[in-house]
């Protein structure tokens, strides 16, 4: 009777059996860097939106405070997406012709707002509270990054679980002066220092029940 | 040797000399006389190697595929719907889902005990039935694992109840008997299926060498790992098998164990019992040899295989039947006992409750099929019968379902609080969920014994008088 396996076989079963651990190995280690990577997270990527608004421009070349635009941050859930008529508190009066503010002009006209694409989208099960963070001392910068250096805005951190919870397990990393949460710039010289005595003044608890979050 | 001018000691047995010694003390041949190394493995090897189907394996496919297809529809409007479908819902959260993952779990017990433990013990008899009960094992685990997997809701999320680096930055909870669960019978379904695979290999050799299909060839020999039978061979083999029953010993207790922390680690009057690991055990090891039989006995009638699972098989099977059942008993008895010993109300009234609820149907049910029931093995007659052994086997399958339906559901209907009281029933997609797993059972079942030799053919030849006698003289 002929050989109903060549002689590679042997050296192909042992190939596969040996090479099937790091083949595993090699998937679970490149789905566990996807979902890390912006492809997943959306990190840095830059939304297109129906003006190209630059915060850049506005933020660090005009000076304006985070809280013109973004009223509620303090007394609210949501920081609040300006209405029109903000804009054009300013813009009915400067590049009133610019074309690149057709659509705010247009917008203003007919009273339909403008369709902002959302940059920072959190899961339906996860509730986040702008208010708190401010009121606790957490700095804009701390989530959003240099926002002040973004021509177009982009979302600066993964916002994975794994991120919050970085922050809810040791705030005293994190946290800054209250006076100091709209200062783009502001870097402590001393952390390890004020951290854990701006924990204490504040009374800032390690938040990291389910629920702090978590429906 | 003088013991050369006798004749080997097979022969002995049924001649006039030992007449006078009772039938029970004369030992029983594992293989039915007359076999020989050569019929061994003709008989076993042409149930799988043969040509023609039988009308009967197509019967039984046929009512497999039913249960699969119900399976298939239920699991899909599950998937779509949710797990709203079942009958769970306040106070009542584990119901069938749950009485039915324990209920398969359980029944996975015997192949294990059967196929390590009597190993370990030199139980010869074991050989007949090791490789189908084993194989039953993985399908009772396969059926049992689709009941937890529903059951958390979102199934494609069932990978976060393993710790890996996640994004989230946390782990599962550790000191949770649920994910302990998670372990138990993952480990138990690997260990199950490794020693399952490596004590065929040397019959999927003889298949491959038998098989006169080119393309069975093919997959018989990927099967065989190019086994040729050399003394290498053998003795890896061995190593391998005797570390692999090494491994399964402990798991016959604690996959059970674990599963009964389930239950025991909550404060639910009914479920908080100390004696919990060894009552669970027990009655997995019943459920267990109860399907062993239910599965045996049709088995050897259709395929003619009384020659190797003998009345000796069955007879002993009903024996530990008998054993573990009595144990459950015990166990029944002890849980009434220590929910009046306690003096705690509620566990009072749980107990009460079962004999006198609106449950007490099940309660009278159960204490028929699993304590009055095997008691009939008791005697010799029904012991050796396979009608009747079949009978006291479909009481027990019944009687172990019926327990985790008191102790699942029935607890949580009498929680602490007479305001969150409740009742439970299953819907039809419960019924369908379980007929369902029944035929997935069936299913696997039922391919296993076409393509498989359901019984071991190499270690068979070693119960053979001839090799045992060969054995012997060279040791």
């Amino acid at each position: 009777m002929a050989q109903i396996f060549h002689r590679s076989a042997n050296t192909i079963s042992r190939v596969t059996i040996f090479g099937a651990v790091f083949i595993v190995g090699l998937v679970f280690y490149l789905i566990s860097g996807i979902i890390r990577s912006p492809f997943f997270t959306n990190q840095g990527v830059e939304r297109e939106q129906p003006v190209p608004f630059s915060h850049q421009h506005h933020v660090s070349g005009l000076g304006i405070d985070c809280r013109y635009c973004h009223t509620a941050v303090e007394t609210s859930n949501f920081a609040g997406i300006p209405p029109t008529q903000t804009c054009m508190n300013c813009h009915a009066q400067i590049w009133t012709n610019a074309a690149m503010l057709e659509p705010v002009r247009l917008s203003y006209a007919t009273g339909r707002p403008l369709v902002w694409s959302r940059v920072h989208r959190l899961p339906d099960f996860v509730h986040f509270n702008h208010s708190i963070h401010v009121a606790k001392g957490i700095g804009c910068v701390s989530c959003h990054g240099r926002i002040d250096k973004m021509p177009l805005t982009y979302q600066e951190a993964p916002l994975t679980m794994q991120w919050c919870l970085a922050c809810h397990r040791h705030p005293e990393q994190f946290v800054r002066p209250r006076n100091q949460v709209f200062n783009m710039a502001y870097v402590a010289k001393d952390q390890d220092k004020i951290g854990p005595q701006l924990v204490r003044l504040y009374q800032i608890k390690k938040r990291t029940s389910c629920s702090t979050c978590h429906y | 040797m003088a013991e050369r001018d006798q004749p080997p000691l097979h022969e002995i047995r049924p001649t006039r000399q030992l007449e006078s010694v009772p039938d029970r003390f004369i030992p029983q041949p594992i293989v039915e006389p007359g076999h020989t190394f050569a019929t061994i493995t003709d008989h076993i090897s042409s149930i799988v190697l043969r040509k023609k189907t039988p009308l009967g394996w197509y019967l039984g496919f046929a009512v497999s595929l039913v249960g699969m297809f119900v399976l298939n529809l239920t699991i899909g409007k599950i998937l779509f719907v949710g797990v709203g479908l079942w009958g769970i819902n306040h106070p009542v959260g584990w119901g069938f889902d749950i009485i039915n993952f324990v209920w398969w779990i359980g029944i996975g017990h015997a192949g294990t005990l059967i196929s390590a433990i009597l190993l370990l013990l030199h139980q010869e008899w074991r050989t007949s039935i090791n490789r189908f009960a084993e194989a039953m094992t993985l399908f009772a685990v396969a059926s049992a694992g689709l009941y937890p997997a529903l059951h958390t809701g979102r199934p494609w999320f069932d990978y976060w109840l393993f710790p890996y680096p996640n994004t989230m930055a946390i782990w599962p909870q550790f000191r949770s008997p649920l994910m302990w669960d998670v372990f138990a019978v993952s480990t138990y379904a690997t260990v199950s299926l490794l020693f399952w695979y490596v004590g065929m290999v040397p019959d999927l050799a003889t298949l491959r060498d038998r098989t006169k299909n080119k393309f069975g060839r093919f997959i018989y020999g990927m099967g065989a790992l190019g086994w040729r039978g050399s003394a290498k061979h053998w003795h890896r083999y061995e190593h391998a098998y005797l570390l692999l029953a090494g491994l399964s010993t402990p798991l016959v207790l604690s996959v059970h164990t674990i599963v009964s922390f389930d239950f025991a680690v909550a404060q639910v009057p009914g479920w908080h019992a100390t004696f919990f690991p060894p009552y669970f055990v027990a009655g997995a090891v019943v459920a267990g040899f109860a399907m062993v039989l239910t599965l045996a006995i049709p088995l050897r009638k259709a395929f003619k295989l009384e020659g190797f699972i003998t009345t000796k098989h069955l007879e002993n099977m009903g024996k530990i039947m008998l054993a573990t059942g009595l144990m459950v008993f015990y166990s029944y008895a002890v849980e009434m006992f220590m929910a009046y010993y306690s003096g705690d109300p509620f566990e009072r009234y749980t107990f009460y409750t079962r004999v006198t609820g609106p449950y007490r149907h099940y309660w009278y049910m159960l204490i028929l099929c699993n304590c009055l029931a095997p008691n009939l093995m008791w005697v010799k007659r029904f012991r050796t019968s396979p009608m009747w052994l079949f009978i006291t086997a479909q009481f027990v399958n019944v009687g172990m379902w019926l327990e985790r339906f008191v102790i699942i559901p029935e607890s949580l209907t009498r929680d602490f609080l007479p305001s969150s009281w409740g009742t439970y029933h299953g819907t039809r997609w419960d019924w369908g969920m379980y007929l369902g797993s029944i035929g997935l059972f069936l299913f696997l079942l039922f391919l296993f014994i076409r393509f498989l030799p359901m019984i071991s053919i190499f270690e068979m030849r070693t119960m053979l008088p001839e090799a045992q006698a060969h054995g012997e003289e060279h040791s």
